[in-house]
């Protein structure tokens, strides 16, 4: 039998249909991997002993014939979403020994979908950083790692390594800046961030609440579909939940993309671009045109803006988040004679250095005297992005750029680390989605000439993913892009 | 505008963080390198642009005010640092 751990989830569950081998036999196969591959470094946690006892409900599921959307899919989580009696760390050494006593939304309904639980994913500490090298548990290796061991991207580094070293058959992921798009084009595989309000943020450890969304990131452009179906979907718990259907994603797989208006934003090629990506993306637009699609240059004059807004608003929303670590309630504590000692001795040694200099940015921009100048010009700059994006739809359906200038790169590089404006530099043609709420995903589209994946990204209009998931099928069909 | 050593220390402050007395220079220097790159922002004149709190354009839910998640004590306090009579302890505030 080939190696059932290289199936699509799509693939899987048809197999899994045909009982041609039972949901323990493929959690079995993907534990073995893990167990062979921890240089990559991709969990946290593993939880075999869970995935186990999933996998074998989901057999007798498929043995009675109950069976539902994910039974016996085995996933990982990215381990900010809370799980129930499952460690749930942030990557942070503040949550290193916290246990949820209760389940993140998106999670349950994976679980309600019959899904299999594999273990937590490492990530980037509190989902901050493009390279997962600021987790308190040590940096994620890319798979398309050659002499040396290069960053998946990040946040949601593991995510994307696990998945395209065939340590789970998906995984969760969330998005603040570009989180689940930019590691999928580092690792060479597909990622979407939905709608603003389109999954359930409950029980999902926050960053800045007014950005982040969860989504999927998967082998193809179908898993994405299918386990976006099952993490979407209107939650009591999230006050800022849209109450609106959940369409079958996977039917828009095929429907024709004749007659779209395809939108390329002039501002996405700035001069100096990397010529590489500028002719891929060139191509993917000939694909689309192919297809009897229309091209059309747009604009989105606020883009050069988009970075500097992110990082007021992203780093302000952070500080009053995690304001809440303090330890008293949980998490760990460093002792204090007084209890404000307590606190700040439990903040210094709890976070790590890129968690405290947005905490400080953040602080900083929300603290009186400089409110105006930087909070609110910040909140005025993100109704420009919006606006641009607003406008850019009344002329195309779809707009397509580049997920990200460049390709992964090696972990502890200097330029990186020296300053830290060059990684915020990565999140360049992501972050303005964000600030919008706008749907988007992220596919693989070639490798570079040293060998390494770059990914191509499609935004929609609000709620609009159908429609994503309509073109990155084709691009997909046309660019043949051969993963691990 | 460019932060002096005072302002980082206050920001330490509001943070409850503590940065070490030689490394406050190192972290003013970075916190300008940051916030020159901001400034950026105000290329653009936006005096008559409403500023946007959050995407969604309905208005929060509100829900009735009970408790829809109760006798749970144990289960939250198994995570807590320090417990002590069914209560999150702390060192004593009050002489």
């Amino acid at each position: 039998m080939t190696d059932i751990t290289k199936l699509t989830v799509s693939e899987a569950l048809n197999a899994l249909k045909n009982k041609e081998f039972t949901a323990s036999e493929l959690t079995e196969a993907y534990l073995h991997n893990m167990e062979n591959e921890r240089q990559y470094n991709a969990y946290i946690t593993e939880c075999a002993d869970i995935a186990l006892t999933q996998a074998a409900e989901a057999d007798k599921h498929y043995a009675n014939g109950t069976n539902r959307a994910l039974e016996g899919i085995p996933l990982g989580i990215k381990d900010l979403f809370c799980t129930k009696n499952i460690r749930t760390t942030a990557a942070s050494h503040i949550l290193d020994n916290f246990v949820p006593p209760y389940e993140s939304t998106v999670t349950q309904n994976l679980l309600d979908d019959g899904a299999v639980f594999l273990g937590k994913l490492n990530l980037d500490e509190f989902a901050m950083g493009g390279s997962n090298e600021t987790s308190y548990f040590g940096p994620v290796v890319n798979p398309w790692s050659k002499d040396k061991p290069l960053v998946p991207g990040g946040s949601s580094g593991g995510s994307a390594a696990a998945v395209a070293a065939h340590l789970c058959a998906a995984a969760t992921g969330t998005d603040t800046g570009g989180s689940i798009r930019e590691p999928a084009a580092f690792c060479g595989i597909t990622g979407i961030k939905p709608t603003y309000g389109r999954c359930s943020r409950y029980g999902i450890v926050a960053f800045a609440s007014s950005l982040d969304q969860a989504g999927p990131i998967a082998q193809d452009v179908r898993d994405c579909a299918i386990l976006l179906k099952s993490m979407a979907g209107f939650d009591e718990k999230d006050s800022t939940s849209y109450k609106t259907e959940v369409p079958d994603f996977e039917s828009f797989m095929d429907k024709d993309i004749a007659g779209l208006t395809i939108g390329l934003p002039k501002e996405y090629r700035p001069d100096g671009m990397n010529p590489e990506i500028c002719a891929y993306w060139d191509k993917a637009a000939e694909y689309l045109k192919a297809r009897g699609a229309k091209v059309k240059e747009i604009s989105l004059p606020h883009t050069k803006y988009a970075l500097a807004t992110y990082y007021v608003l992203a780093p302000a929303e952070a500080s009053s988040n995690l304001a809440r670590y303090d330890g008293i309630r949980y998490g760990f504590r460093a002792e204090g004679q007084h209890l404000d000692d307590l606190y700040t001795n439990t903040r210094t040694q709890g976070f790590g250095a890129e968690v405290k200099r947005r905490i400080m940015i953040g602080t900083y921009v929300l603290s009186s005297g400089y409110y105006d100048a930087y909070f609110l010009k910040a909140q005025k700059m993100r109704r420009l992005i919006y606006n641009d994006f607003m406008d850019a739809f009344k002329q195309c359906d779809v707009i397509l750029t580049p997920t990200s200038p460049i390709t992964a790169f090696p972990i502890g590089d200097e330029s990186m680390l020296q300053n830290p404006i060059n990684m915020y530099l990565n999140d360049v043609f992501t972050v303005s989605v964000n600030l919008a709420g706008l749907p988007a995903l992220s596919l693989p589209i070639g490798l570079s000439a040293t060998g390494l994946p770059y990914g191509m990204q499609l935004i929609g209009k609000p709620f609009d993913e159908g429609t994503l998931f309509s073109v990155a099928a084709k691009i997909e069909t046309d660019a043949k892009f051969e993963r691990i | 505008m460019a932060t002096d050593t005072q302002t980082v220390k206050r920001t330490a402050f509001l943070s409850r963080l503590k940065i070490e007395d030689d490394k406050i220079e190192a972290t003013k220097e970075e916190f300008n390198k940051i916030l020159n790159w901001i400034e950026e922002l105000n290329e653009i004149n936006t005096d008559d642009v409403e500023p946007l709190i959050a995407v969604n354009n309905t208005p929060l839910r509100i829900r009735e005010d009970e408790v829809t998640a109760g006798n749970c004590r144990e289960d939250i306090l198994k995570n807590a640092p320090s417990a002590e009579y069914d209560y999150f302890a702390v060192p004593k505030v009050v002489e």
